[in-house]
């Protein structure tokens, strides 16, 4: 069968058989990226480790100790790594997948490929350093002496649900900056301001009962609720019309950052 | 009928420029725009410059053809490649490809400096296409051709350029695509090393009956591996026919040159000299020649009518117009030719290695010795002579060198 190049004609179904036949190409970019970036090992595994740690401890230490906020009945650490880990990762792929195709300029001027993979395959990366990270968890519940319910088993469900939230912002962020490089400064300031905004340092219960519908727009809300309960659910609760509404909320950015993705695929060539 | 491999149908492509003081692509702009526009729907003028890089460029390739593709800088060829590479969209027009493709626009493209070079090998493959199973069949070959087995688990930004730039080519040209475009990619490596992947594109080209887009400022090169080109200006196709013809063309606008690279002269009141072309000491006609190869200016003259004795003179020039030599028919027969009384065919034998690469153009006449000029013919032709592994090619710019190159005794002894 001919390939035909039309204006306008990357669109349809074309596409995504492309991007099924690129998929080694997309593990091949990812596993360049993972190791590269444990290349030097000790110093690439030790950032992996001291920042969520170091988050845990200064989070710790100002809204548990100091402000003394409420921790449900949980060790205060223990509400901070479990709302840091999940927090850590969404940031760390929308920092990646935002940067990824600027970063790539030299790839995409210079060879065909569905672009999708590029933002897709800065996933693995991040999604590898959490796998890391886990171990301070690990730690952490051992200290503690806390074994988890069964409800464990649905943690893959909150993770699942961070990563599609961060890969879609991930795409429009990636896609806005190859024409707007304001975004490599932008993005910074929204993830600082997103840990405000999240759960990261404290619980959800403090959040009046009336904000709660708003509250939860903001998907890592219900993704840091549901991380949580699902590691300490014999304590904790989770707010699953909160849920709901994040998770309505993560498809929208999933489908509307495929969307504008697609749209301006065609130009980054031409652009970047 | 045989289906082309590539057809291209007016394919067009526009580039819009802004201007710097008036809006802009960035952000703020985008903002200010959608700012102002809000309020006065109408009268929004942008200042935005349209840019055609390409114009209803049209043609077709057969299935093993190889077709060059020449024109100066920001004739469109680069555009060209990266709409049939799938890099860029068309504006219009249209595009029907049978077959892989796989695009040479660059050697090295997605190299990662901290990657070893066996690392490399198997990233840079899966972004030129090929498939896992494919590089581990090909790596020994590759690695083989590259000559870089003592290195192949050092991070490649040790590597040295050369052996940087000998595996990354080595890559590329393991690749099989059903059609193989390749930009400028011969110009790396040391000299030894342009010999093996001209060698390759050759074997590539020749023997594997691959169809290949071609694109290169090296006349020489492309009219040895294409037998067809194409001529790019301004981003419309100016000359497609047989690569003597085009290159002649693209040295000589005002080439009229035929599709057998000779060049007839329109008929005139007495015609003495007819045709011109120029030919390797193999008889074949060429528009290039390597500069270290001897080549041959040829003409054919008739006879109108009875004339003796006659003088034959070529005169060749610079580019620039600068007389270079010229040659008489007396020097090499020791006086001038008794009687012209009949149509005949002469050619001037010119060394290698003596004029430097450049273009340069060929005057001829005939006349009486020191006398009456019976025909006199200004810029009958246009050669270039290629660079090809001279002594000053690594020089690299020839500014000051000289015109011709001839090679000297030089003797030195103890003072």
């Amino acid at each position: 069968m001919p390939l035909i190049l039309e204006a306008g004609q990357s669109a349809g179904l074309q596409y995504w058989r492309d991007l099924w036949r690129f998929r080694e190409l997309f593990l091949f970019l990812a596993w360049r990226d993972v190791i590269v970036r444990y290349k030097q090992t000790f110093v690439g595994l030790a950032w992996a480790f001291l920042q969520p740690a170091l988050t845990i401890v200064i989070f710790s230490v100002v809204f548990g100790m100091l402000a003394k906020m409420p921790g449900g009945g949980l060790p205060y650490p223990l509400l901070v790594a479990a709302g840091a880990m999940p927090w850590q990762l969404f940031a760390n792929i929308l920092t990646t997948t935002g940067n990824s195709l600027v970063s790539n300029a030299g790839l995409i001027s210079k060879i065909y490929f569905p672009r999708m993979i590029i933002p897709g395959s800065a996933v693995v990366v991040s999604f590898v350093d959490f796998l890391v990270q886990t171990v301070i968890l690990v730690l952490l519940l051992l200290f503690y002496r806390i074994l988890p319910d069964l409800q464990v088993l649905l943690l893959p469900l909150f993770l699942f649900v961070a990563v599609i939230f961060a890969f879609g912002c991930g795409l429009w962020v990636s896609a806005l900056m190859v024409r707007y490089r304001d975004f490599r400064v932008i993005l910074p300031f929204l993830i600082q301001f997103g840990v405000y905004v999240s759960p990261v340092g404290w619980s959800s219960d403090l959040v009046p009962e009336h904000l709660r519908p708003f509250y939860y727009i903001n998907p890592m809300a219900g993704v840091i609720d549901g991380f949580r309960w699902a590691l300490f659910g014999n304590v904790l609760t989770i707010n699953w019309t909160g849920f709901l509404i994040s998770l309505t909320v993560v498809c929208g950015i999933l489908f509307s950052g495929i969307w504008y993705f697609r749209r301006t695929e065609r130009t980054f060539a031409d652009v970047i | 009928m045989i289906t082309p491999a590539l057809r291209v149908e007016n394919l067009s492509k526009r580039y819009l420029i802004w201007h710097e003081h008036q809006s802009g692509p960035g952000l703020r702009h985008a903002l200010n725009d959608a700012f102002t526009g809000f309020f006065k729907r109408r009268g929004r003028r942008r200042n935005v410059e349209e840019f055609w890089a390409l114009r209803n460029v049209s043609f077709e390739v057969l299935p093993g053809e190889v077709i060059g593709v020449i024109g100066r800088n920001g004739a469109g060829k680069s555009t060209l490649l990266k709409i049939l590479s799938r890099i860029t969209e068309p504006t219009s027009g249209r595009v029907t490809i049978q077959g892989r493709v796989a695009s040479l626009l660059e050697v090295g493209t997605g190299f990662h400096p901290e990657l070893t070079g066996r690392e490399n090998i198997f990233l840079n493959g899966a972004i030129l296409g090929m498939s896992r199973l494919e590089i581990k069949a090909k790596f020994d070959e590759i690695v083989a051709f590259a000559e870089v087995e003592r290195f192949l688990d050092t991070p490649v930004k040790r590597f040295s350029s050369g052996m940087y730039v000998r595996l990354a080519f080595a890559v590329a040209a393991h690749l099989e695509p059903d059609i193989l475009i390749v930009d400028e990619v011969l110009a790396v490596g040391d000299t030894q090393f342009q010999k093996k992947c001209l060698g390759k594109m050759e074997e590539v080209s020749q023997n594997q009956g691959r169809t290949v887009l071609f694109v290169s400022h090296n006349m020489g090169v492309i009219q040895n591996l294409c037998p067809r080109a194409i001529l790019l200006e301004h981003g419309e196709v100016i000359c497609d026919a047989a690569s003597t013809v085009v290159v002649a063309r693209y040295l000589d606008p005002e080439s009229k040159a035929g599709a057998d690279g000779v060049v007839r002269r329109e008929n005139r009141a007495e015609n003495w000299l007819e045709t011109a072309w120029l030919e390797t000491a193999h008889g074949i006609t060429v528009g290039a020649i390597s500069c270290r190869e001897p080549f041959r200016v040829c003409f054919s003259t008739a006879a109108p009518r009875e004339v003796g004795p006659v003088e034959f003179s070529l005169r060749i020039n610079t580019r620039a117009g600068q007389p270079v030599f010229t040659s008489l028919y007396s020097q090499s027969a020791g006086m001038p030719l008794d009687r012209l009384d009949h149509p005949s065919l002469f050619a001037v034998h010119i060394p290698g290695s003596f004029l430097m690469p450049g273009v340069y153009s060929a005057d001829l006449a005939l006349h009486e010795p020191v006398g009456a000029i019976y025909d006199r013919w200004h810029a009958a032709l246009s050669f270039e002579i290629a660079e090809d592994n001279s002594a000053f090619a690594r020089y690299g710019s020839y500014h000051e060198i000289g015109v011709v190159m001839p090679t000297l005794q030089w003797s030195t002894q103890k003072k």
